[in-house]
């Protein structure tokens, strides 16, 4: 399989060409079948590839694959190559299985749309810039992926573009990543300045070999930070994401959940070496993380839209993933970047399941009591949940606690605490979600309720399949408690993570409490959320009322969007405008009217000596030739 | 060569006007079919040019030279890889400009094509001379077609607009021409002989001040030309009113006269001056840049703001330029190119517009796409294509400059990166308020979606994007060879050969088996 693995970005690039092409010529049922088989081929030929990595023992990683040279430009140059190795294998099998499910469960979310063709030549097109992105083996075709799928995000979220929220969500999205990528575009110019290539193995060398070390490391990979705070939702370019959810729900589920926004942590555990270098960039990573997490997961204790409640949560659990990689724990971040990807686009397509079955609805003030009649999609719902709050034994519980534990064990104490209290919150607001959603009284409208009906098989079972790998994805990483050997997640990738970045190992029994305050933290989280939307409904009024600012302030989500247009966008647009009629139009141009103004004032005075216009303009010109020879000559 | 392939070139053009003259001014088929297939025929003689060209030779190529007017005025072109792609963007643009004019000119179509085919023979001769005063003939021959262009068919303002545009162009060109005399005579003086052909003169050693001055006469007449801030007001003017294949070839190919005027001329030859000012250069450029940006935020019509966006453009490819190593030199002829393509497609979508809705103002739009899917996705290609998106040609004639202007100066890069930000921004925004939300107009509902005449002026157009933006070593590959040397050349200018003992401003540079010319 090793000459193989290059093609998996391209069934879907096929697909997507011939969508956009020929779209309108192709029956609804061909476009199905296209668009689902092209991303099933690119999943067998991830597995057959995740397959050879076992047969090929002893053989240097990574594979590499040269198609041809793209960019030469005197020292600048770039080729069209690919990369395999276990980190590429854990993305491309997360993004093609996960793409894979969420294509089929589309067929029956989008089956009523007008728009399927462009639809599913989008998400085909967006499969291919994702998988681009994870196999490129240099970062400026990396950055094709990394914009390819920032595209395909903006064209997605604005997918109902008649809607004006949905064309300022996707306008808002791009240009926000945009602020990340010119960040990351200086950081690339960096490392192609002075390694000569931005080939991964030419970066990691030089940086193994002391040509980038020390401060010049730490700016390089803050300034790559920054294209990942944009694209994976960190503090401070996170407040695209909550936008994001105009668009349609599978799109949520696979792009601003499961895919693309894990692109930035991709990036970070593919560069460790070069963040692992850097002292202190690492504790940036951590500390933008832990504090994304809570910051995001506060945001998430208020909102009723339950869309929106499944974004704040993905901020925050992509806060998670960085805060691993930023303690050196780059294992137990993309585990959970794996893990993450099947409970979180299980929670938001049983969340499209829900907004399905009530027409739309997405406010949960609005539902409540929905358990029975949705019995197939209240089970895969509740995996999910729990799955996220990290209760043990389910796969969230695992590659949580692994990031936590090696906060932990590198001393960063605060950070460690940051994430228990994220992970209360994380508890809390996801069952304060089923609760207010399936169970208690139903608040339906007669009019919603009128149309009522699970959703059909062609989404559930998708559900189904998500949530099996949501309960058993954790057993392939197990705490070291149970043995050197217990956590094959880690050993796999190990070939890819520089061992000096890895943490160092606890005590049995300072591990075991950490577990249990893990645990501890779920089941409090649980029982609060159990208390104050089940047992005594009229509590978080109560506490509302009695905190109200610091309940509005949650409930408006900080007015950070409110401080950005009052203090960025608006300054600048009004700044602009005076600068433009200000200087633009009164300074240059007064100038130019003046002189001319001027030049007829003269000419007037000067006027008997006016016998026509040629003879002006040749004698002005002769005399200003003759006066400039006149000074350099003699 | 046997063939003067490049005289055809830009000389064909020509007859074909002077024919014109002859041809009935009512029959607008026959008209558009005979400027048509004459400048598809150009065409299809500069890809001869492209097929035929040596990638590895540096110097230039399919060169004629003969006596002209004496005083080392000769009638000297040839093609070098600087030059090669400017002349196909040119010849490649002409037959989609007069296509996409097909239902916008009403009245007086002969005229009309009259000039623009003049516009593409003074244009073609710009990029082919070596000579320094054909280029100046030629420079102000472009001039005049673009002025009827506008004055004629030009909206409401049309008067003013080419007053403005005209002041501007020939302020900067007469100092130009006085130049151009100062350096013949001054070469006279050092060796005995005229000659006015650039690759003598750029051997040329002058004193500091003489460059300064000489630079200076040069570089205006280009700056404004580019336009560099701050002499950048003219454009959005001419292109608010020029009709929309003026418009198109304004910005495709007009402003890269400028631009490739600092490459050929204004650096090689005083490349000291240069050196001197290129902290104020750069800096006017990085105002450029952020400038013409923020100001593309506010414009209200559509044309301004894709003019402010080339002064922003132009302001990067400026920068690439004064990197003056061979990642930026390249990168900003990629950029050329590619705003060529970009900017120009914008002209073409704006004109669509205007001829369902007869305004460019953005309010007066929205929801555009939901009306108009075909041309929807060509109008966002170009936009992306022109915010610089990867797979697009703008990502590598972007990172390319970038590349340049970093390796020169890591601070300017880091400016010069708002044009990431700054790009998406208002090209976004305008295609969200145009494009996208609801139907807020009822005419919009009326309007029918592209032509097969518009799909194939625009389909070429699209497909180059694709193509450089995938293959860009197709291009590059040609240029490498001519950029290298001329990087080589202005670097290695510290072997100064003084000519004459005796106190003079002129002394020469030479390698070591070169002669003086004779």
């Amino acid at each position: 399989m090793r000459d193989l693995f290059w093609l998996i970005p391209f069934p879907p690039a096929a697909s997507a060409l011939a969508l956009i092409l020929f779209g309108r010529f192709l029956s609804r049922k061909w476009v199905t079948i296209q668009a689902c088989g092209s991303v099933l081929v690119s999943f067998l030929l991830s597995i057959f590839s995740f397959a050879g990595l076992f047969g090929s023992a002893g053989e240097s990683l990574p594979w590499i694959k040269i198609l041809s040279p793209w960019i030469k430009a005197g020292a600048f140059g770039a080729d069209f190559g690919f990369q395999f190795d276990p980190l590429s294998a854990v993305m491309v099998l997360v993004v093609t299985g996960v793409g894979l499910l969420i294509h089929v469960y589309s067929v029956g979310y989008m089956a009523h749309d007008k728009g399927y063709t462009r639809y599913f030549a989008y998400l085909n097109l967006f499969m291919f810039a994702m998988l681009l992105l994870v196999l490129a083996s240099n970062m400026v075709l990396m950055f094709v992926g990394w914009e390819g799928v920032g595209l395909c995000s903006y064209l997605l979220i604005g997918f109902w573009f008649e809607r004006k929220s949905a064309s300022a969500a996707g306008k808002k999205a791009f240009i926000v990543n945009r602020i990340g990528d010119a960040g990351f575009l200086l950081g690339l110019l960096f490392l192609l300045t002075i390694v000569g290539s931005s080939d991964f193995t030419a970066i990691n060398g030089a940086v193994r070999g002391g040509t980038i070390g020390g401060g010049l490391a730490t700016l390089i990979a803050l300034l790559l930070f920054v294209g990942a705070t944009g694209k994976s939702a960190q503090i401070p370019l996170y407040i695209w994401l909550p936008d994001a959810m105009e668009g349609p729900t599978p799109v949520s589920a696979l792009i601003h959940a499961a895919t693309m926004v894990t692109a930035g942590v991709y990036m970070v555990a593919r560069l460790n070496v070069l963040f692992g270098a850097s002292g202190s960039a690492g504790d940036v990573v951590a500390i933008i993380g832990a504090a994304t997490a809570v910051f995001a997961a506060t945001m998430a204790l208020t909102q009723n839209d339950i869309k929106r409640v499944l974004a704040y949560s993905t901020i925050s659990q992509l806060g998670y993933m960085f805060l691993g990689c930023g303690v050196g724990a780059y294992a137990a971040g993309v585990f959970h970047l794996a893990t993450h990807a099947f409970f979180k686009s299980l929670l938001f397509l049983s969340a499209g399941s829900v907004i399905h079955a009530l027409s739309g609805e997405q406010d949960m003030r609005k539902m409540g009591g929905l358990r029975k009649y949705l019995p197939r999609t209240y089970p895969p719902f509740l995996v999910g949940a729990i799955a996220i709050s990290g209760v043990p034994f389910l796969s969230g519980f695992f590659s949580k606690d692994a990031i936590l534990t090696s906060a932990f064990a590198q001393g960063k104490t605060i950070l460690w605490a940051l994430g228990l209290a994220g992970a209360i919150m994380t508890a809390f607001y996801m069952f304060r979600l089923i609760f207010m959603t399936f169970h208690g009284p139903e608040r339906i409208s007669e009019e919603a309720k009128s149309h009522l009906h699970e959703s059909p098989k062609v989404m559930t079972v998708p559900l189904a399949i998500l949530a099996v790998f949501s309960i058993i994805a954790g057993y392939v990483g197990l705490p070291a408690i149970l043995g050197e050997k217990a956590d094959l997640f880690r050993r796999f990738l190990a070939p890819v993570i520089s061992p000096a970045a890895e943490a160092r190992a606890l005590s049995i029994g300072a591990e075991g409490l950490l577990i249990l305050a893990s645990a501890g933290a779920a089941f409090l989280g649980i029982f609060v959320a159990y208390l104050f939307y089940i047992r005594s409904p009229h509590l978080p009024q109560a506490l509302a009322d009695r905190l109200p600012f610091v309940h509005k302030l949650l409930y408006n989500k900080y007015y950070v969007d409110e401080a950005v247009g009052a203090v960025v966008i608006r300054p600048l647009i009004r700044g602009s405008d005076l600068v433009y009629s200000g200087f633009d139009l009164k300074v240059i141009d007064g100038a130019i009217n003046g002189s001319a103004a001027a030049a007829g004032f003269f000419g007037k005075a000067l006027s008997f000596l006016q016998t026509g216009f040629v003879k002006d303009y040749a004698f002005a010109f002769l005399l200003g030739v003759a006066l400039i020879l006149g000074v350099f000559l003699f | 060569m046997s063939m003067p392939l490049l005289s055809l070139i830009t000389f064909l053009p020509l007859a074909a006007a002077v024919l014109l003259i002859f041809f009935p001014k009512d029959r607008k088929r026959l008209l558009y079919g005979f400027a048509l297939g004459v400048t598809v025929a150009v065409f299809a003689a500069s890809l001869i040019l492209y097929f035929g060209f040596d990638s590895a030779a540096a110097g230039p190529q399919f060169v004629e030279r003969t006596a002209w007017l004496g005083f080392g005025i000769q009638y000297h072109v040839g093609v070098d890889g600087i030059s090669l792609f400017l002349v196909l963007l040119t010849t490649f643009l002409l037959p989609l400009v007069l296509l996409s004019s097909w239902s916008y000119i009403r009245e007086r179509i002969k005229e009309y094509l009259i000039f623009m085919l003049l516009l593409e023979t003074g244009i073609l001769g710009v990029f082919l001379s070596l000579n320094l005063f054909l280029f100046y003939v030629f420079w102000e021959a472009a001039l005049i077609p673009m002025y009827f262009l506008i004055g004629i068919w030009g909206g409401k303002r049309r008067v003013y607009a080419t007053m403005k545009f005209v002041l501007f162009t020939m302020a900067g060109s007469l100092l130009m021409l006085a130049a151009i005399f100062t350096l013949s005579s001054l070469f006279f003086k050092a060796t005995g002989t005229y000659s006015l052909n650039v690759f003598d003169q750029a051997r040329m050693v002058l004193n500091p001040r003489l460059q300064t001055w000489l630079f200076l006469a040069f570089g205006l007449a280009f700056a404004i030309k580019v336009p560099m801030f701050p002499f950048h007001t003219w454009l959005p003017d001419a292109h608010v009113e020029a009709p929309t294949g003026a418009s198109i070839l304004l910005a495709a190919v007009l402003l890269k006269m400028g631009s490739y005027g600092f490459l050929r001329f204004a650096i090689p030859l005083f490349p000291d001056a240069v050196e001197r000012f290129l902290p104020v250069l750069s800096v006017l450029c990085l105002i450029g840049i952020i400038y013409g940006g923020l100001m593309a935020l506010i414009q209200k019509d559509i044309k301004s703001l894709v003019a402010y966006s080339s002064v922003s453009h132009m302001g990067l490819v400026m920068l690439a330029v004064f990197s003056l190593n061979v990642e930026g030199t390249l990168g900003a002829i990629y950029q050329m190119l590619n705003h060529g393509l970009s900017t120009g497609a914008l002209f073409l979508a704006v004109g669509i517009l205007y001829e369902r809705a007869h305004t460019r103002l953005i309010r007066d739009f929205g929801g555009v796409s939901k009306q108009m899917p075909v041309f929807s996705a060509f109008f966002l290609i170009a936009v992306l294509s022109s915010a610089g998106l990867p797979g697009l040609n703008g990502f590598i004639g972007e990172i390319t400059c970038l590349y340049g202007v970093f390796a020169a100066n890591k601070v300017y890069a880091a400016l010069a990166v708002t044009t990431l930000i700054l790009g998406a921004a208002y090209l976004l925004w305008m295609f969200q308020r145009v494009m996208q939300g609801p139907v807020t107009n009822e005419k919009i509902l009326s309007f029918p979606d592209m032509s097969w005449r518009e799909i194939a002026c625009f389909a070429p157009i699209v497909v180059l994007m694709f193509w450089m933006g995938i293959a860009p070593r197709a291009f590059t590959g040609k240029m490498d060879a001519s950029v290298t040397a001329y990087v080589h050349r202005i670097k290695g200018r510290e072997r100064v050969f003084v000519q004459k003992a005796v106190p003079s401003p002129v002394s020469f540079r030479l390698d070591a088996e070169e002669r003086l010319p004779r």
